[in-house]
């Protein structure tokens, strides 16, 4: 098998995914369903801001759990794309939430979520 | 295999030789830990950038040996 070959096949499957769904999610498990703590935490934080997003379970699929790891260029899962563009794993994503960047972030990209109550 | 609290500020310490680094064991279980990385490097850096550069550090075992590590960085 030639790696190199497979590789592209994988990233053009990552590429496809997040420029044709506004917010991606790679994570482990399922948003309805996390299985890792840091996972549910990015999961969470996109529900709380009542937004609507698009999973991938890299369990379910191993060449897309090592796939998104090269992609991105980043080691670990949980990776949130938005609108094409890598935002970051668990640390960053709550970090930016709580400050309120993620929110401008969202704002400037013009998707539309729900203020904290 | 696992990695120890002094392991992990080694290898940022190579790396980064001007950060104070702090390593919490989180779990106490040798393999959730929490880093904050304090660097001047860092500075002008997105956090995605100064969170990569705290993996280079650590290299391939970050995500094999080391399962979990929960980063907060900052340049000063």
């Amino acid at each position: 098998m030639n790696q190199a070959v497979d590789q592209s096949k994988v990233f053009e499957v990552i590429k496809k995914e997040i420029s044709s769904n506004d917010i991606v999610l790679f994570m482990k498990g399922t948003k309805v369903f996390p299985q890792c703590g840091f996972s549910a935490l990015v999961a969470n934080i996109l529900n709380d801001l009542g937004l609507d997003f698009v999973s991938v379970n890299v369990l379910e699929d191993d060449d897309i759990r090592q796939g998104i790891k090269d992609f991105s260029n980043w080691p670990t899962i949980p990776q949130l794309y938005i609108k094409g563009e890598f935002i970051g794993g668990c640390d960053i994503v709550k970090e930016l939430y709580e400050s309120g960047e993620l929110q401008e972030t969202l704002e400037a990209k013009g998707i539309v979520f729900k203020a904290a109550s | 295999m696992a990695m120890s609290a002094q392991d992990i500020h080694d290898l940022i310490l190579a790396s980064l030789p001007n950060a104070t680094v702090k390593i919490i064991d989180l779990a106490g279980d040798n393999n959730h830990f929490r880093a904050e990385v304090t660097c001047s490097s860092f500075a002008g850096q997105s956090k995605v950038s100064q969170h990569k550069m705290v993996y280079d550090a650590i290299g391939s075992k970050m995500g094999n040996e080391l399962h979990a590590l929960s980063l907060k960085t900052s340049d000063k």
